[in-house]
């Protein structure tokens, strides 16, 4: 078996800003398997309404199977996650999807914005665990950051640093790192040929980055959001356009695409 | 707990679908539970009464663009389109596994013109594995106008008729609760020769995003499914179930084994889990475990005491 659908408790709650949380749960046999850029689905309530569970990108799994999702409380479904006590359970189903396929850590760039952020981090340290140069500093791979704000930003700018990868940051309104987008962050940073992206954020940011890796002739896995009903292969609800035509399922054959594959509407 | 273990397994769970045998009367609704190895990690398969399987056409079908799903209040909307490897990719990629589970395939068949459904019939007569075919009446009749084959009662008895034709296996034909007296199509394709009804697919509906002013589904309306339409369900299979002599499977919003026994009491022989298996993978496994728990309970002989077993007065 390699997914599981396990009734988990929560041992921590953080709430990094009013409406930005992070859960983690104790969920051994999923946090075992799982890959950076693989999901979990989260079962926000026992009753029927809101009827389905909500898909999160893993955030981290750090030792002794602890699971960690992060999100901003923004519907009926993140509400309700956003009230969860420690010490009461939940259902999750995972790990689900594909995850990213991570090239070396030399050659990486990770780009991440608002809640897209989330994976990063367990790819940021996968890279880490297997990085050759891990005595030099500051490490690779490379990270680049941006959210609305400080308040939103900081808190996981350093929980990068914490687990010694230095980030380049940017938020829309200036009071930390970059006042402007990433996009303009990647621009500026003159990355060398060769370094692959590993991007995942809302869709317009996502569109410009594989519109500019697309130019630069670089490789570009993003990880792409959607709604779904199952996160299993089962309710094909979660298609997504393809450039050659036709669509792809982000449980199924994502959530991790190579941005070339895919038809970006700006 | 082990002696009530032991006493649920001796439980007779066992119906019959016309010549068709099940195990037990739990089945998976079409377009739920894919080609059904999506959900081997969550499910024991070979314990199903039996397998439906996503909707198949004679050619693959791309489906709607997104969105295709939205939820609503116990419930959600899709219009997926009918995306489909095609019957050819089903029989050679999809059939194989599903055989050798061991448990009755009922394969859920679509089209749109009686010629299809009966091409489609064809091609699938004699795989091993199949126990029966499950005919989709939803679906627009592109020769009628995009007329739905499900709400005109003659076309669905010719679509029942074309397939009867060119299947050795029961031909289930799964009705569409959107016609004013389902009793009606009931009717008729029990007189084509139909050997059950499922009921009931979808109820079409549509959602609104009053921030956007658009429809929440690319394809503006879809069909409801979930514990949202279980009453609208519940009655529907009680009115058929005493209109035709033919079995009866209980479909909508079925999501434990209370849901379904009330659907037998009402006159299902059978029913399909479906919305469920999204929420809960392993829903069709706490499902059987239930009925198996009250018949036991209840010390009773059979399951099928619960068939139509509605006291009305």
């Amino acid at each position: 078996m390699s997914q599981f659908q396990q009734k988990v408790e929560l041992i921590c709650f953080e709430a990094l800003t009013e409406d930005i949380v992070r859960l983690t749960f104790n969920a051994p046999k999923i946090a075992a398997m799982a890959r950076p850029g693989q999901f979990v689905m989260v079962q926000t309530s026992p009753g029927k309404d809101p009827l389905l569970r909500r898909p999160f990108s893993i955030h981290q799994v750090i030792r002794d199977g602890h699971l960690q999702i992060l999100f901003k409380v923004l519907g009926k479904g993140t509400e309700l996650l956003a009230q969860v006590r420690v010490g009461e359970q939940l259902s999750l189903l995972g790990p689900l999807g594909n995850g990213f396929t991570p090239g070396s850590p030399e050659t990486a760039c990770l780009v991440g914005g608002g809640m897209g952020i989330a994976p990063l981090l367990f790819l940021a340290t996968r890279f880490l665990s297997k990085s050759s140069a891990a005595e030099v500093s500051p490490k690779m791979p490379m990270v680049i950051l941006g959210a609305r704000n400080r308040a939103e930003l900081e808190p996981l700018v350093d929980d990068f640093r914490k687990v010694g990868v230095d980030v380049l940051a940017a938020t829309d309104d200036g009071s930390f790192g970059h006042h402007g987008l990433v996009t303009d962050v990647l621009t500026k940073s003159n990355l060398p040929p060769g370094f692959g992206i590993y991007c995942c954020g809302p869709h317009p940011m996502m569109a410009a980055i594989a519109r500019l890796c697309q130019q630069e002739s670089r490789a570009c896995q993003v990880s792409v959001e959607t709604v779904m009903a199952c996160g299993m292969g089962a309710c094909l609800g979660c298609a997504v356009p393809l450039k050659a035509g036709g669509y792809a399922h982000v449980c199924s054959d994502g959530p991790i695409f190579e941005a070339e594959k895919l038809l970006w509407s700006l | 707990m082990e002696p009530l273990i032991m006493a649920t397994e001796k439980a007779d769970l066992r119906v019959s679908i016309g010549s068709l045998a099940l195990q037990n009367p739990v089945m998976t609704a079409s377009g739920t539970f894919g080609y059904g190895r999506e959900f081997e990690d969550f499910v024991k398969l070979r314990g199903l009464g039996a397998v439906v399987v996503k909707g198949i056409s004679l050619a693959p079908r791309a489906g709607n663009p997104p969105p295709r799903i939205v939820e609503t209040a116990c419930g959600m909307l899709n219009a997926i389109g009918l995306e489909n490897t095609g019957v050819d990719r089903f029989i050679s990629d999809k059939m194989p596994y599903l055989a050798a589970l061991g448990v009755p395939v009922l394969v859920n068949i679509l089209g749109d013109s009686v010629e299809e459904y009966r091409q489609l019939a064809g091609r699938l007569a004699g795989i091993p594995g199949i126990g029966a075919i499950e005919v989709n009446i939803s679906c627009p009749n592109v020769k009628k106008g995009g007329v739905a084959f499900g709400t005109d009662p003659q076309m669905a008895a010719a679509v029942t008729a074309a397939v009867k034709g060119c299947s050795q296996v029961p031909v289930i034909v799964k009705l569409s609760p959107n016609v004013t007296d389902i009793t009606v199509v009931a009717r008729a394709v029990e007189e084509a020769g139909a050997d059950a009804v499922s009921l009931i697919n979808t109820l079409i509906g549509m959602a609104i995003d009053l921030r956007s002013r658009r429809p929440r589904l690319a394809n503006v309306i879809g069909g409801l499914s979930g514990p949202a339409i279980k009453p609208v369900a519940l009655r529907m299979v009680y009115q058929v179930a005493r209109a035709v002599a033919i079995p009866v499977i209980g479909i909508g919003g079925i999501a434990t084994a209370e849901d379904a026994m009330e659907f037998m009491l009402a006159g299902a022989t059978a029913v399909q889990v479906g919305t469920a298996n999204f929420v809960n993978p392993g829903a069709c496994d706490e499902v059987i475990a239930g009925i198996a728990a009250y018949v036991t309970e209840q010390k009773m002989g059979s399951v099928r005491e619960l068939i139509g077993a509605l006291r009305v007065c």
